[in-house]
């Protein structure tokens, strides 16, 4: 537990650090966050064009899509925010940078995440929010305490299973330096088919972001659970409730692979 | 107290070679060769070869980063590889090549990171802090954002990060790499006021004189073995080495004839004249500026891969 607790702490020491850093560049970092806050904004406005000349996507009206809109934009977006620089673990490795991080007295994993932390990415999460919000206001649902629930567990959860998919994939560019666009495809691509309702992909995709890459538990069967609606894949109803136990094994499985890979890279050198 | 102890520490690397189109061959290279040494608290030992020798691939292992692929390793008590966060704690590391500063901040902002991620006290840390800014003169320095500091500035600024936690030991790598002579100098007169306050210093380099200024102990490595291991003298000894007076004369003449010299180079006006290392330049000098009409002169230090080369010459023939 203390160990935890000091991972946190050092992530936090060193992400505090690059984020003053940053701050020695003002302009420069106004300039970069309202770049990033049009990029995410524009996103949405894709989709509202597209219900300009429809008014159903895969049987979902707008709002319901905004749900999931929102809903993987802060999962993906939070987990970018937090560790999202892991992923160019390839290039620390490659130029030397890591052997630096291991020399300080704290966990590598803390240090490579906290790199290059900028508040600018919260872009992405606070554009999310907005969506969802709205979606909720004209969703005008009727809430109980399980849909509740499963809205907290999405907002929970999903970082978590993505922060897991950014460190599980990320720890592949211990073997293969070039491997990064093997996590980001997983992570940034999945993140934007979660935004679509599954109704609108193929069964083998479905079955292959439920049970290969854990996605669907994100928001997908959530979200089916709070609109009422049926499982294209016909999968049980406790399914839908899953996804603090499908976040804590991807968790605990990403930790084995970054310790795998940490390890064979102590022990491989380059 | 052996602080430092290694027995029969190897490390190999895997390197993988194109063969052919498709094929890959894979050889192993032998980076640190069945490497036994210790160091006791206290001592300041100069870590010297070739490039390539092993020496970084060394003290990677001496800091944790790097696991052995086979021996036994110990720093401070504790196995490296396997404790490396809380051995971090307990050692310091420059590497003169790459600062572990932040670029962008004020010194002070990294020596602030050092105190909380180290976990100094306060008052331990004001101390060493007043310290390392009155023997480095650090003290108009520390507000002033690293990228905006001079490469001997930043080394004297890398110099007080890796001291503030009071580490046992300090491992150097190449600290007066590219700097001017006033700022080794420097670097050189802080780094024996630490080895007498009593932390223990292992330090790579490439110039002779950080060694003969600062260690009372040299080991020289080569191709992953411990070739030597004594004290400056015996490594001159060892390697016969010389120094060479570089002589300019008022216009060009025959060689200069001086006892305990001989000529290895003429240039026009220009000579070059070797002798014995461990000999005094001051009665050749006195003997060249008698009898020849003398301009100017200058004494070259030998250089360590001519030491090397040279003691293994010796090895062979005799």
């Amino acid at each position: 537990m203390a160990e935890l607790r000091w991972a946190v702490t050092s992530w936090r020491l060193a992400a505090a650090m690059w984020m003053r850093a940053a701050t020695a560049y003002r302009t420069s970092f106004v300039l970069l966050a309202a770049a990033s806050l049009l990029v995410c904004s524009l996103d949405f406005v894709v989709l509202l064009l597209m219900f300009h000349h429809t008014d159903r996507l895969g049987g979902w009206r707008l709002p319901e899509i905004g749900l999931l809109y929102g809903t993987a934009g802060i999962a993906i977006g939070v987990a970018d925010f937090l560790l999202g620089t892991v992923d160019g673990l390839g290039e620390r490795i490659r130029t030397g940078a890591l052997d630096t991080l291991l020399l300080r007295p704290a966990p590598a994993l803390s240090m490579v995440c906290a790199e290059r932390f900028t508040l600018r990415r919260l872009a992405r999460p606070a554009q999310a929010t907005a969506v969802l919000l709205w979606a909720l206001h004209a969703l005008d649902l009727h809430w109980s305490w399980d849909k509740v629930l499963l809205l907290a567990m999405m907002l929970v959860c999903g970082p978590v299973i993505f922060g897991a998919l950014f460190v599980g994939l990320s720890s592949v560019q211990f073997f293969w330096g070039e491997a990064r666009e093997l996590q980001n495809s997983a992570t940034y691509g999945g993140a934007t088919l979660l935004q679509y309702p599954p109704d609108v992909f193929a069964r083998d995709l479905l079955l292959g972001v439920t049970f290969g890459v854990p996605l669907a538990f994100v928001n997908w069967l959530p979200t089916l659970q709070i609109l009422g609606r049926p499982d294209p894949l016909g999968l049980p109803v406790v399914c839908r409730f899953a996804a603090p136990l499908v976040a804590a094994a991807a968790a605990g499985a990403a930790g084995l692979a970054w310790r795998a890979g940490l390890r064979a890279y102590r022990s491989t050198g380059s | 107290m052996e602080l430092i102890e290694l027995d029969r520490v190897s490390r190999t690397f895997t390197v993988r070679s194109k063969a052919g189109r498709l094929r890959r061959r894979r050889h192993e290279v032998r980076a640190v060769d069945g490497l036994s040494f210790t160091v006791r608290a206290g001592e300041c030992v100069g870590y010297i070869g070739p490039n390539g020798a092993g020496k970084s691939t060394t003290i990677k292992m001496l800091t944790g980063i790097l696991v052995p692929s086979a021996g036994r390793l110990r720093v401070a008590g504790v196995d490296p590889a396997r404790e490396r966060v809380a051995l971090a704690r307990r050692i310091g590391v420059v590497f003169g090549q790459r600062t572990t500063l932040w670029w962008d901040l004020p010194l002070r902002d990294s020596y602030e990171l050092a105190r909380r991620l180290y976990r100094i006290e306060p008052a331990r840390y004001a101390a060493n802090l007043e310290r390392c800014v009155e023997l480095l003169q650090l003290g108009d320095l520390l507000d002033t954002p690293v990228r905006q500091l001079s490469l001997g500035q930043r080394m004297r600024g890398d110099l007080g990060a890796a001291l503030l936690h009071d580490p046992q030991v300090l491992y150097l790598d190449e600290p007066t790499i590219g700097l001017d002579v006033l700022s080794k100098a420097r670097v050189r007169e802080f780094l024996r006021e630490v080895n007498a306050a009593g932390t223990t210093v292992l330090l790579t380099t490439h110039d002779l004189t950080d060694i003969e200024q600062l260690c009372g102990r040299v080991m020289v490595i080569d191709h992953g073995r411990l070739v030597f291991d004594g004290d400056l003298a015996g490594l001159h000894a060892a390697g016969r080495s010389e120094r060479t007076l570089v002589v300019d004369l008022a216009r060009p003449g025959p060689p200069i004839e001086a006892p305990g010299a001989r000529v290895v180079k003429v240039a026009g006006a220009r000579q070059w004249l070797a002798f014995p290392a461990e000999q005094s330049a001051a009665p050749i000098v006195a003997a060249v500026a008698d009898r020849y009409p003398l301009q100017d002169l200058s004494v070259r230090e030998p250089v360590i891969e001519d030491v090397i080369a040279r003691m293994y010459a010796g090895a062979v023939g005799g």
